[in-house]
């Protein structure tokens, strides 16, 4: 680990102040991506902006119609939130089947989505429920959030306060994990929203989470699996490693689409 | 059978400490003016070093010393040497510099040390190196080694050609083969693995200039075998000089034997800068520059006779060196693997022709099961294809070329000379245990639910209590392999024994104590077991091939047997009666036919404070030491069958199913050995499924280098294991002990990957090779589908 200056905001206007005013700062919040970073000396920013102290992000809100998750609510929160796992349960099943029992206790919400890794899990629920991601500045859509391999709409001085994910009449998510790392080879979140189906596919995208119109269309007019026979998966665009080829990773997308469907029933 | 004796299940006396976090690593050890060393080591699989301009470096806050091969040579240090050199053929060495001069040969190769205040300062001053290298090719595989044009790693090694190495009677294989009814044939791949102690590897060196003594403490399973080989041929330092401490050690599997070039940076280091000098391993460099294990490439031939019958057996195998010779890298793919090609059968004529190459990877070495885990893969995935293509159920095939239990001792084609076993029994007891009778009806009702099920066996046979010097020394080590062990009786009878063995988390300090209690007859908690320090113990080789108790444990018996002896001298004396009539039971001397006895207690005070002994015939004291040199090695034995069940849409395996029935000899604490059975299947299970080191074939660059890429074995992979044992004695130690650490690796790889191809089979699927991933499953299953 290189020398960094630490800061600690207690509000978000400071933690703001502190990165605007910064060489090269960055923001922690769990940690489950950073600091192993920063151990391998993969990153030298001048300045750790710790938000972990900031007041009002770790808040759990759930409605008729919708879950509000705080930016720094932890996995293993969600995982055994009640009200999550009335309203939304893939939503919580799917924070419980994110890595192991320390990273969930310490990863959060926020830090998943903000960093964009393209096999990270939360992206999936974002953009296949729909949700709205909630800063400091504004409220973007989950269209328009994610753009691109650990890129998304976030400005430098932007903080992810909140995801607000609408209450789906099914979804479920389905994961292929990488046997050793754990993250996602391939996950497929499937949502039924007011009659509208969407299905968000992590793991397998060469720019990170991706849609499925295909597989969507398919579902809006028979939400079975199906439906899904006739979609066909194409490799390309897909990544390809030591774990599995972008074939690979094109069949296992049908797969796991299927047994979501399967498991929204 | 006493709470604390032979055979009881004793929990262990050091897990007290470990579970509380009170163990004494290395790294936990710390001394004033201490300086931390970080390694630079190579960024290329092969390159020549143009030169190192270290004034950037030197410049950096809190530096020490920057030091390089040439310093190395300055001071007339040499390289690291190789312990073992086949017979029969010359064999290549070159040299292992500590610190690479003008070449490196392996991405993580050692070509500096930087010694500073704390290890970020050391690192921070590493990444200031400046190290002009020229790239030169890299030859990885074993395919390309030997090619015509290959980058070649060593001037003295054409064709990057260690050594060549056979063994058996090659003329009687060619003759059985031309006679068979069938041959069948195998090309199969022994994949690299990485052995990942929980511990990094440590080492921490120290020079008194008061005494000129040095200090290393460093994580080995040997201690007094590093002594040697660091004090006597690279550093000149002789044994009274140089003590070596491997203190509470995290874990080996055979990474921690080699005598590692960090250990003698460290200590020259130590008297060079006039500090101490520690270096830690960060877990990338383990993946780097800890020795890796297995990795061959071989061809395998059974020819059998029209009633199944073996006749020969006939392979080639070539297996992966590295990019220098580790200690003992030429004996794991010679004597502990080609000797090992007969199994439980009696195949009459044996062949196997080994070729060694240099390739710029990490050194290979020994890795649990070393040599044992690749030979019983071989025969026993060949078995099973003879059976698939000859028609006879595998398990029958098995059952009519075991050795048969009247047959013993029973001399094998390849060296070895069985000193007993009872294969048969060992497959009933696991058939049963494992409902194998039922193995249909599970099939069958996992395809309902669109699953391919397999079942997958392995009777194996294993050779352990390295070794018998006699045939150490004829076969090519250049060392003896007994063992040594000191049993001291203190005034008031609490005993301390001081074992050459070396525990790293096999328990001894409680097998041993169970051993002394029982055989001494003192309480289990007056004995205290040392181990791991050259200062205290008298001699020692060290922990590896499942040796301790059958070998170090022998030791410690036969010191037991001077004690008696020496108690029973005392016993005559004192009680005043013939030596002869003293008997010895459950710690007490009496005198036959009498009511005169004196506890072990009482002697060992009246040895230390005597007052009218024969000065001629009788010493004070009760210390005994004994050196034990095994006359035979050991050959536990068993069965292991495995069931999976393989989701074709994805190509998962799942192990539904393990069972293991063992002989692994007398079993003094029976959950210590169920421990290590389980350890060791886990292990074997990381092979078969998941565990798999990968080099990119033209750069050498390592990609599985982290826990992201190189997946262990996770509990939840794992059913409940059933075991099962059998003690059959070994006949010729005195414990009747025959080893248990390595087992579970050298059986459950092969019961493993037979039970993936049985679930396969179906398919016309034949083979599939390591690890047995989703992707390579699912491949296999859509092309035998598609063709």
């Amino acid at each position: 680990m290189y020398d960094f200056n630490y800061h600690r905001p207690r509000d978000l206007a400071d933690a703001v102040r502190l990165r605007s005013a910064a060489e090269d700062g960055v923001f922690l919040a769990g940690g489950m991506t950073l600091i192993p970073t920063l151990r391998l000396r993969l990153a030298s920013p001048s300045d750790v902006i710790d938000i972990s102290g900031v007041d009002g992000l770790s808040d759990l809100e759930a409605s008729a119609e919708s879950v509000r998750v705080g930016a720094l609510v932890r996995h293993a929160t969600v995982a055994v939130s009640a009200d999550v796992k009335k309203r939304i349960p893939a939503l919580a099943a799917l924070a419980d089947g994110i890595s192991d029992a320390q990273v969930r206790n310490r990863g959060t919400l926020g830090g998943s989505i903000a960093n964009n890794d393209p096999a990270a899990d939360y992206p999936a629920a974002i953009l296949a429920l729909g949700a709205t991601v909630m800063t400091n500045k504004r409220e973007i859509a989950a269209d328009d959030y994610f753009t691109g391999l650990f890129d998304t709409a976030l400005e430098a001085d932007e903080i992810v306060t909140a995801a607000r994910f609408p209450v789906a009449e099914a979804a479920a998510y389905a994961k292929f994990p990488n046997p050793a790392s754990r993250y996602a080879l391939v996950g497929v979140f499937v949502a039924r929203i007011g009659g509208a189906v969407r299905v968000a596919v992590t793991g397998a995208g060469d720019q990170g989470v991706f849609r499925a119109p295909e597989m969507e269309k398919a579902l809006a007019g028979n939400f079975a699996p199906d439906a899904l026979n006739s979609v066909t998966v194409a490799a390309d665009g897909l990544n390809s490693d030591l774990h599995a080829g972008a074939e690979y990773r094109a069949h296992l997308i049908g797969v796991m689409a299927k047994r979501a469907v399967a498991a929204c029933a | 059978m006493s709470e604390t004796g032979i055979g009881a299940s004793v929990r262990r006396t050091e897990d007290n400490r470990f579970l509380q976090g009170r163990g004494n690593f290395t790294d936990d050890i710390n001394r004033p003016g201490q300086a931390y060393a970080y390694f630079v080591r190579s960024p290329h699989a092969h390159a020549r070093i143009r030169g190192i301009d270290a004034a950037a470096a030197q410049a950096c806050k809190g530096v020490v010393a920057i030091l390089t091969g040439q310093d190395l040579e300055a001071d007339g240090v040499g390289g690291v040497p190789c312990g073992f050199a086949p017979d029969g053929g010359p064999i290549k060495e070159p040299p292992y510099p500590a610190l690479a001069k003008d070449r490196v040969r392996f991405v993580g190769d050692r070509v500096a040390a930087v010694i500073a205040e704390t290890r970020e300062a050391a690192k921070d001053a590493a990444e200031a190196m400046s190290i002009d290298y020229e790239a030169l090719g890299a030859v990885v595989t074993l395919a390309d080694a030997p090619k015509e044009g290959a980058p070649q790693l060593h001037d003295d090694a054409p064709g990057n050609l260690c050594f060549e190495w056979e063994i058996g009677d090659k003329d009687a294989t060619e003759q059985a083969f031309a006679a068979a009814h069938k041959v069948v044939a195998l090309d199969l791949v022994n994949s690299r693995l990485i052995p990942n102690a929980i511990e990094p590897r440590a080492a921490l060196g120290e020079f008194d200039p008061g005494t000129g003594n040095y200090t290393l403490h460093t994580t080995s399973q040997n201690p007094h075998v590093v002594r040697l080989l660091m004090g006597a041929f690279v550093l000149q330092i002789p044994e009274h000089k140089l003590r070596v401490v491997s203190p509470d050690v995290g874990g080996g599997f055979g990474s921690k034997i080699p005598h590692y070039a960090e250990e003698v940076v460290v200590t020259w280091a130590a008297k060079k800068v006039g500090r101490p000098v520690k270096w830690a391993a960060e877990r990338s460099e383990s993946f780097l520059a800890d020795t890796h294990g297995r990795d061959h490439v071989s061809r395998a031939e059974l020819a059998l006779d029209a009633n199944g019958i073996f006749l020969a057996l006939r392979v080639k195998t070539t297996a992966n060196l590295g990019a220098y010779l580790s200690t003992f890298a030429p004996l794991i793919p010679t004597y502990l693997y080609g000797t090992l090609l007969g199994g439980a059968y009696r195949t009459p004529a044996i062949h196997c022709q080994v070729r060694a190459v240099f390739t710029n990877t990490a050194p290979l070495d020994a890795l649990r099961g070393a040599g044992r885990p690749e030979a019983t893969y071989l025969l026993e995935r060949l078995v099973d294809v003879a059976a698939a293509e000859t028609g006879i159920d595998r398990v029958e095939l098995r059952r009519r070329n075991f050795i048969p239990s009247d047959a013993f001792p029973y001399q094998t084609p390849v060296a070895l000379q069985y000193d007993s076993g009872n294969y048969a029994s060992t497959l009933d007891k696991a058939l049963a245990l494992a409902d194998a009778a039922g193995a249909e009806a599970r099939k069958a009702s996992a395809e309902k639910a669109g699953k391919l099920r397999g079942v997958g066996y392995s009777t194996y046979v294993e050779c352990c209590s390295l070794a018998p010097s006699n045939i150490a020394g004829a076969i090519g080590a250049r060392a003896g392999l007994y063992e040594a062990a000191e049993v001291r009786v203190h005034p008031t009878g609490s005993v301390t024994v001081f074992t050459g063995s070396h525990s790293h988390g096999q328990g001894h300090e409680t097998t041993f104590a169970q051993v002394v209690a029982e055989r001494l007859g003192v309480a289990f908690e007056n004995v205290e077991v040392v181990h791991g320090d050259t200062d205290r113990v008298p001699f020692g080789m060290g922990t590896y091939g499942s040796r301790s108790l059958a070998v170090g444990g022998s030791a410690v018996a036969k010191a037991i047997d001077k004690i008696i002896d020496k108690g029973k001298n005392i016993a005559a004396h004192t009680l005043e009666a013939a030596e002869a009539d003293i008997a010895f039971a459950d710690g007490t001397f009496s005198v036959a036919g009498t009511d005169k006895e004196l506890t072990i207690g009482e002697i060992a005070l009246s040895a230390y404070v005597p007052h009218n002994y024969p000065l001629e015939t009788l010493e004070p004291g009760l210390d005994e030491s004994a050196f034990y040199d095994p006359v035979n090695f050991t050959f536990p034995f068993g069965c292991h069958i495995c069931e999976v069940e393989i989701d074709p849409e994805t190509g998962t395996v799942d192990i539904v199913g393990y069972t293991a029935v063992d002989d692994v000899g007398r079993i003094v604490n029976p959950m210590i050995v169920e421990g290590q059975v389980q350890g060791g299947i886990v292990h074997g299970v990381g092979q078969a499924l998941y565990e798999n080191c990968v080099y990119d074939p033209s750069t050498g660059q390592l990609i599985t280098g982290s826990f992201n890429d190189y997946c262990l074995p996770r509990a939840q992979n794992l059913p409940a294991i059933q075991t099962g044992t059998q003690e059959t004695l070994c006949p010729h130690n005195p414990l009747g002990a025959k080893g248990c650490g390595e087992a579970g690796t050298i059986a459950s790889t092969a019961a493993v990957m037979n039970a993936v191809v049985d679930a396969l089979a179906p398919l016309g699927i034949r083979h599939i090779e390591m690890p047995a991933t989703p992707e390579k499953v699912w491949r296999a299953i859509r092309d035998a589908r598609a063709a």
